[in-house]
């Protein structure tokens, strides 16, 4: 008989302390062992987890209002910039945003040491920032200036709001040309030197969901040290299976998520102030999804491992930068995390970008308070379109007025 | 002998003073200048090699004159709290000595193997590899 369970059966179990919760990495050898079916009879939720620099991150901030008010035209939170073209005293800060005066890459490759991500880890390290503020002032909003300090627990309200994160899968950054490239896929050494790669392959949350059964809108998850959400599809959500021009499938990529969070709940050895050489500011997120196990095509899909997952190789002196498609071919994360990659005959040293430790902590954090009955799960309000939806990405064409 | 690394650090009262100029010529030792510092408070720092005879004597001096004398142990450490062994500078390194161990996917630090280039230090996106005089 197939087996099915609902979210509100393996939440009376995690209620009841009688759930069993594996990680991504742990249930691969289950599988192996019991097979598919016998996993998922006795198997209820599956933990994932990714850390690494997820650009399209950032915050909303209410500072609360001055005496006298301001109505905020610009705003620096420790010289970093953060939007304010909403109401008076909100403010968005851009993980990658960066003081107007810093060199960037006037002096290349630039450093880029402090930006947008840098602020939202001082943030929530509860560090003193400072704030400062200008506007044009109003008959209801007089103040034209101020500066102040201020810490995280004297916000109102500061929600991580991230519109891209958890990218399903990425590519393998190499460099075909004859100097050494900065990237934000690292430093890329000349002549095929290195190839880097940034996903946690078989702990990655939207590779253990591939088709979108389980991840939805409201889906509760592990977000930056604390718990957050699933808003929305990330931006870029473009899911599909990846195929190479004879036709032979590699495996799901182009998902992506849209996540949303109380920073203030969140810790800063999960949100990360991250600079790449020659490259910009970031901030690299800790994120990790439990995968409730309803029947046995969920639990295929969470038994997936490093053999059966690939990145495509791309050139990123020339290919990537210039929009030219296609790539080099494919490498399996097995081999990309062995050290070393195989390309047209050449043997080329490989590094990861993400961190796999990390990205077991947070599956194993999940893991831990799922058992403990702290965290329940969600039934999504939505889920999120798939491979089925056949979303085509769309280019931005330079037209002549 | 090889010339033995070592740092000074010393204070704003002997920024001023010719102590270089003293271990060569009262000292007759052979000197290096690797890394010199003198930060906004006038504390100043130091890397030399140094060589010689009185080697002994000379070191013997610096301490006389205020000045405090380590050998130089490790000149780039990792700060293992903010290293989120991302494994970044695993393929970059070119010693070897901070590399990614297997299956466990931890970035390790050896530093004795660190021929101190520093490239480690511009690349990792966390600041987690630091130089330290
Ligand atoms: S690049 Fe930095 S954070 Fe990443 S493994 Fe190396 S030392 Fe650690
Ligand atoms: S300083 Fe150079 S040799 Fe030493 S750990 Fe860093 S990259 Fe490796």
């Amino acid at each position: 008989m197939a087996i099915e369970k609902t979210y509100a059966e393996i939440n009376e179990k995690i209620k009841s302390g009688k759930a069993v919760v594996l990680t991504a990495e742990e249930v691969i050898s289950l599988v192996e062992e019991k097979g598919i079916t016998e996993a998922a009879r006795s198997v209820d939720v599956v933990t994932t987890g990714t850390f690494g620099a997820m650009c399209s991150s950032g915050v909303f901030l209410n500072f609360g209002h001055s005496k006298p008010r301001i109505r905020m035209q610009k705003v620096w939170l420790n010289g970093v910039p953060a939007y304010t073209g909403i109401a008076a005293v909100d403010a968005y800060l851009g993980a990658t945003e960066l003081p107007e005066d810093d060199p960037c890459n006037n002096n290349y490759p630039g450093e880029f040491r402090y930006g947008g991500g840098h602020v939202i880890q001082d943030l929530v390290a509860r560090k003193q920032i400072k704030l400062e503020a200008v506007s044009y002032g109003t008959d209801c909003y007089p103040r034209k200036e101020l500066e102040t300090f201020l810490t995280l627990d004297d916000l109102n309200e500061a929600t991580l709001f991230n519109p891209r994160n958890a990218y399903q899968n990425y590519n393998c950054a190499v460099n075909l040309s004859g100097r050494t490239i900065y990237t934000y896929m690292g430093m890329l050494k000349p002549n095929l030197g290195n190839a880097h790669y940034s996903s946690a392959g078989q702990l990655s949350p939207l590779l253990n969901d591939p088709y979108f059964l389980t991840i939805g809108i409201g889906t509760r998850i592990f977000l930056g040290g604390g718990v957050g959400y699933v808003a929305w599809n990330g931006t870029q959500h473009f899911p599909g299976i990846q195929q190479d021009s004879a036709g032979k499938s590699y495996g799901p990529a182009g998902g992506t998520l849209s996540v949303i969070g109380d920073l203030k709940q969140m810790k800063p050895n999960w949100l990360v102030g991250t600079s790449f050489l020659g490259y910009g500011a970031t901030l690299s997120v800790g994120l990790g999804i439990p995968i409730p196990i309803l029947n046995e095509e969920v639990m295929r899909c969470v038994s997936v491992t490093d053999r059966d997952l690939y990145a495509p190789i791309v050139d990123y002196s020339e290919a990537y930068g210039q929009r030219i498609p296609g790539n080099l071919g494919f490498a399996s994360y097995a081999e990309l995390k062995s050290g070393r990659i195989n390309l047209n005959g050449r043997e080329i040293p490989t590094a990861p970008l993400s961190s796999y430790p990390k990205a077991r902590e947070v599956a194993g954090i999940l893991k831990n308070w799922i058992q403990k009955g702290e965290f329940l799960l969600t039934e999504p309000v939505k889920l999120l379109p798939s491979y089925k939806d056949e979303i085509a990405s769309r280019t931005l064409e330079i037209k002549g007025i | 002998m090889s010339p033995k690394k070592i740092i000074l650090r010393f204070g704003k009262d002997i920024a001023d003073k010719p102590i270089i100029y003293c271990l060569v010529r009262d000292y007759d030792l052979v000197i290096n200048i690797l890394k010199a510092n003198v930060d906004q408070n006038k504390e100043g720092t130091m890397v030399l090699e140094l060589t010689g005879e009185k080697y002994d004597q000379g070191l013997a001096f610096l301490k006389n004159q205020g000045v405090r004398v380590q050998p130089l142990a490790e000149e780039v450490f990792r700060n293992e709290e903010k290293c989120t062994s991302c494994g970044a500078c695993t393929d970059i390194c070119p010693s070897g000595a901070l590399y990614m161990e297997r299956p466990s996917m931890e970035v390790k630090f050896e530093s004795d193997n660190c021929i101190v280039c520093q490239i480690c230090v511009k690349i990792c996106p966390v600041k987690a590899m630091e130089v330290r005089f």
